[in-house]
This record gives C-alpha cells, structure tokens and sequence, in this order.
C-alpha cells in the first residue's frame, strides 16, 4: 500500500480514532475504576476498597444475585448446548444436504432471527407461550433463549463447513467409510472449531440477553441482566459496578477463547 | 502369463445423462487385469465421470459395470474393492500421515495397531517413512502425492483409480513420478486406471490407452498403434503433433490409394476400409516421419519452399509451404545427419514421407 492512500495520513484521523476509542471505552473504564471505590456514593471516591465485591456474595442482595447467577449459567450453558446440537445438524443439511429447491429459504428462515428487532421476538415470544398455555417461568426462559441462540451459532458453522471439501467425505467413503463414518470421523473433527466457536457465541448471547429475558420470564424467577436491572430501578449502588465489572472480565475471557478457537486450525 | 487375459472392470454400455445433457454415450470398455490402463481426452470428454462410476460416485443412466465378473454398480462406494488417488490427493487434513494411509485398513476392519504398521510398510513404500507423524499441510506438492498413493494402495484392492494425480507436479517431479507410478504398478500387479489430459502422460505410462472426446470412446488400443494408426481426425489431432492435409482420392488399387492433394501434389497410400474414390478425406502424418532434401527423391516427393526453421533443442523444426498451397512442419533431429539435411529459409526443398508414415483418415 503506498502512503498517499494510508488512512493514517488523514487530516483528523488521529483525532477521530482517539474520540470513537474513548466514547467506547470510558465508561467501561469508568465503571469498573469504580466498583473499587470503598464509599457509599457512586460518584465520590474514597479509596480502594473490595468493598462492594464482598458485598456482591455476602451483602443483603447476595441471595438475589447468587439465584439469577445460577439461572444465567445454566439456561446458557443448556440453551448454548442444545441451539450447538441443532445448529450443527442444520448445517450439515444446508450445506450438505446437495442442491434442493428450498435450501435459500431455509438458510434465509434459519438466520431470520438475527435480523428481526428483538423487541419483536420477545411480543411474538410471550403471545406463544401464552397462546399454548405455558407457564411463565424457568423452562419458558430456557426454550425462548434455545430457540434464538440457534442462528447465532449455525454461522460460524456453516462458514466452517462451507471450507470443507466434499472430496475428503468422498475419499473416507472410497476408503470403506459409511457415511456415519465418514461423519464421524472426517467432517465432524473438521467442523470442531466452527461448533466451539458457535456455542461460545450462543452461550455470551444467552448470558446477556435482557428483552425476550423480561418478557417470557415468570415471576420471582431473574436471570443477571433482570437481577441487574431490578436492582437499579431501585437506586444505583456501587455493587452493580462489581457485578458488571465480574461480567466484563467474563466476557473478555470468552471473546479471548473465541478469538484463539477461531485461529485454532487442527490441521496443522 | 498363461494366455487366458482376467478381466478385472467391465463397462459395458454404459451411458449417463445430466438432464438433456449426455456425458457419456454408450460406452463398453474392457480393462485387463494388472494392465496401466489410461483414459485420456480434453476436459469435459466423460473421462472422469466414468471413473467416479466405476468409484461408485456416480450412477448410470443405463448400462452395467462388472467387477471381476460381479456387478457393482448398485454398490456404495464404501462397498466397492477399489480405490481412488483423488486430483487434489484428498488428504485428511486433521490425521497424520501414517493415520491417513492406515483409514482404509481400519474402516475395513483392522485393529488401530494393525493398520498402523501396514500403512508403515506402505510409507516404506512411497520412501516416507520419516514423514509420518506430519500432517499433510507440512508436507511438498510430491509427498502428499505419495501419500495418496499409499493411502489408496494400502487396503489392497482390486483396481487403482488415479484421476490427473500428477496434474499438480512441476514438470520434473511429474516425469518421475510417471516411472515410479509405473514401477509401483508392476511390482503391486494391481490393475491401475489412470485419467489424463496428458497425451505424453498416457504414451509414458500406459499399457493400454482408451482415447474420448465428447462422450464417446474414440480409440483404444496400445500407445503406439494410437499414435502411429489414429483411427480418426480427433485421434491424429489429440495425440502428438501431426499434419492434416485434405486430399482427393482417385483411385483405389491393391490396397493403395492414388491421391492428389492441393496443389497438384499425387501421393500413394495405405488405403483403410471405408475409403471411396471420389472422397474428400484427410492425410494424417507426424512432422518426425518426413525427409528433407534438396533433390527429389526415386518416390514421390513434394515439392516446397522452406519458411522457417525453429531450434527446440532435441529437434528442428520445419516450417514449409508446398507448391499451390498447403503447409505442413516437418521434424528433424538435432543430430550431426538430421542438420546436415536442414536447408535454409527462403530454398526450394523436397519432402518425402517414409513408408507406411501416412495414413487415410475419413473422419
């Protein structure tokens, strides 16, 4: 690239990067600098202090979050799991499945989600389940979040598998391998990256999601974004700094696993 | 050899359409046991379609293929005796290499350590035995195609399919592994089926050559009675490089053709079957199997007027206009006898072609 066209050389390209950076980062930074804070006030600082950390497990809401903690773990982890599995199945149909006359539509109905504003899903969420007579509750959260963290991991899948020659399942089953073989032990050791990084996506989307949460879930039953909210409609206090700055480094964690997952070639 | 010739596949008839399209057209081959056998033709001929048939990855509209004597064709691949050596060698690119050439042996049956030391002896093989805790990425271009060698022999079957394995290879790497293909094939005595678009490929390695052009089997038979008696335009064309004049024949004799070709030029040939008097056929013959010289020979020689000639290192080519028209290229070895013969641009010359060097084409 010659240096007349590097973006650097841009009158106010340092100026720009430095704002967008900045309106980013700062309040993250800010929140997190002061969930250290050892005062009452969220605004006053008065020392370093693990204060409102302790708070978090022991202080009087420490019932409250240690329940939605439970709840976003393990709808995550289920809901993550069950939308990998499905997801999975989904691709190998998809792009496996040969040339049908409905494989636009189904790749267009199976990422549709991701598109349609959430707020819509949620109304259309909350009408099925009342419709069909299901009590809202836990099992309501878990379908609801099973049903959109399935897009979210079909793509990295499926852009997994579209890299995938035909030609290895075709040289297994050359080399005696049934097709559940050859599945088995060619595109889906292949595939591998894809599903860990589809799950791990499904699993942050699931952890964080609030909308279709509020909406489909029962009541008395919170996961950490509702938990979360319902605190801070009653008062903003320091030890929601700590909660979100905990699921901060969570997430910094997982899109950090993501990001090696994604590098990660097991053919090498 | 006991003079009883097995027959290890059998395509008989066979014909396969993609909706209006026809890839094949009736095609009956049969392909000896432990014979190299080669189909060759352009791109888009049938040639590897019906290689994936006889892999078991493509049905046949009509016709049958026999195995040895047994039908295979409503067999899965997975049931079928035979492997393929893939164009793109296919490797699995997760598994080392030793894990590759031992999968067959395994999804037959073997035990992991079983196959794990039968596919070490196939490496020795290929001579990459210190290679076989790669994957396939760290491997060159010419060792991942051993490998797919090894992979595909080490289950013993019945015929090897090869499809353009060698298309990828330099030209270097490529000669030799066209002799240690067909060294590989007579000491395993498997029979191998190879596909290519490479004429010299096929004439290198093949016992027999089955020549196809759009669907159809144009000639088969040994390299050299496809080289030296092309049965048709296609043939002559395709395999080497020749010169095609259209001629008249005049009169038919003793299994001689008199003919005159453009420009007054009467020459005597071998006649072929289907020959008429009066016919507009064509004269095939190969640029090596014609003399110059500056006299007239006791024959009939043609006279013409020297164009060019262009140094290609193990020969000389000649670039020649006949009297009244017709061109032809004239081939001569770089030899101290052959440049002796060689006559400079802008000279009359005279061209004779040895006995037997022209052949009649009708079609």
């Amino acid at each position: 690239m010659s240096a007349k066209i590097d973006v650097k050389t841009y009158t106010g390209f340092r100026f720009i990067t430095l704002l967008c950076l900045f309106i980013l980062y700062a309040p993250l930074l800010v929140v997190t600098v002061y969930s250290f804070n050892a005062s009452e006030s969220i605004t006053t600082w008065d020392g370093v202090s693990l204060r409102w950390y302790t708070d978090v497990f022991v202080g009087p809401e420490s019932g409250k979050f240690q329940q939605a903690a439970i709840n976003s773990f393990s709808i995550a982890i289920i809901a993550a799991t069950t939308a990998t599995a499905i997801a999975t199945a989904a691709a190998t149909a998809i792009v496996r499945g040969g040339t049908y006359h409905l494989r636009a539509p189904s790749l267009g109905l199976i990422s549709l989600p991701i598109m349609v504003p959430e707020i819509v899903l949620a109304v259309a969420t909350l009408i099925f389940f009342n419709s069909i007579g299901f009590t809202r509750g836990y099992m309501t959260i878990l379908v609801a979040h099973t049903a959109f963290c399935i897009p979210f991991a079909y793509l990295p899948i499926q852009a997994r598998m579209q890299g995938i020659e035909d030609t290895y399942e075709h040289a297994a089953m050359d080399l005696y391998a049934t097709k559940a073989q050859a599945f088995r032990r060619i595109l889906f050791p292949l595939m591998m990256p894809g599903i860990i990084s589809g799950f791990l996506l499904a699993f942050i989307v699931s952890l964080d999601d609030f909308i279709i949460t509020n909406f489909v879930k029962g009541a008395g039953v919170e996961t950490l974004p509702t938990a979360i909210f319902g605190s801070v409609k009653q008062g903003l206090k320091p030890n929601i700094m700590a909660i979100s700055t905990m699921l901060l480094g969570l997430s910094i964690v997982m899109v950090t696993i993501s990001y090696f997952i994604s590098k990660w070639d097991n053919t090498k | 050899m006991n003079g009883i010739t097995e027959i290890a596949v059998d395509v008989r008839d066979a014909v396969k359409r993609y909706g209006d399209f026809t890839a094949l057209q009736q095609i009956s081959l049969a392909i000896h046991d432990n014979e190299f056998f080669t189909l060759l033709g352009p791109s888009g001929c049938g040639k590897t379609t019906l290689l994936r048939m006889i892999a078991g990855f493509e049905d046949l509209t009509e016709g049958g293929i026999y195995l040895f004597d047994d039908e295979i064709k409503t067999l899965p691949p997975h049931k079928r005796p035979v492997n393929t050596v893939f164009q793109n060698y296919a490797l699995f690119p997760h598994m080392t290499v030793l894990e590759n050439v031992g999968f067959g042996l395994e999804m037959k049956g073997s035990s992991r350590a079983d196959a794990a030391q039968r596919a070490g002896e196939m490496l020795e093989l290929v001579q990459l035995s210190q290679f076989a805790k790669r994957k396939p990425a760290q491997l060159s271009g010419g060792q991942q195609q051993r490998v797919a060698l090894a992979r595909a022999l080490a289950p013993s079957p019945k015929v090897l399919l090869l499809d353009e394995p060698l298309s990828a290879l330099d030209l270097k790497l490529r000669k030799t592994m066209q002799i240690e293909l067909k060294h590989i094939q007579r000491e395993t005595g498997i029979t191998f089926i190879f596909v290519t678009h490479d004429q010299e490929e096929a004439l290198t390695m093949s016992d027999r050559i089955a020549v196809m052009s759009a669907g159809e089997l144009q000639q088969l038979g040994a390299p050299r009675d496809i080289y030296e008696q092309p049965r048709n335009m296609f043939v002559a064309d395709f395999i080497g490089d020749t010169n095609l004049l259209e001629v008249s024949v005049d009169k038919i004799a003793n299994g001689r053709a008199q003919c005159h070709i453009g420009g007054g030029h009467k020459l005597s040939i071998d006649a072929v079957d289907d020959v008429a008097v009066g016919a507009k056929v064509h004269l095939s013959v190969r640029p090596e199997r014609m003399i110059l010289s500056d006299q007239p020979s006791d024959g009939a020689s043609l006279r013409g007027m020297v164009t060019e000639n262009i140094f290609i290192g193990t020969d000389i080519t000649t670039m020649m206009d006949l009297d009244g028209g017709p061109k032809i290229t004239i081939r001569t070895s770089n030899t101290e006898r052959g440049n002796k013969r060689l006559i400079e641009p802008g000279n009359s010359a005279f061209v004779t072609m040895e006995a037997g060097a022209a052949r009649l084409l009708v079609d």
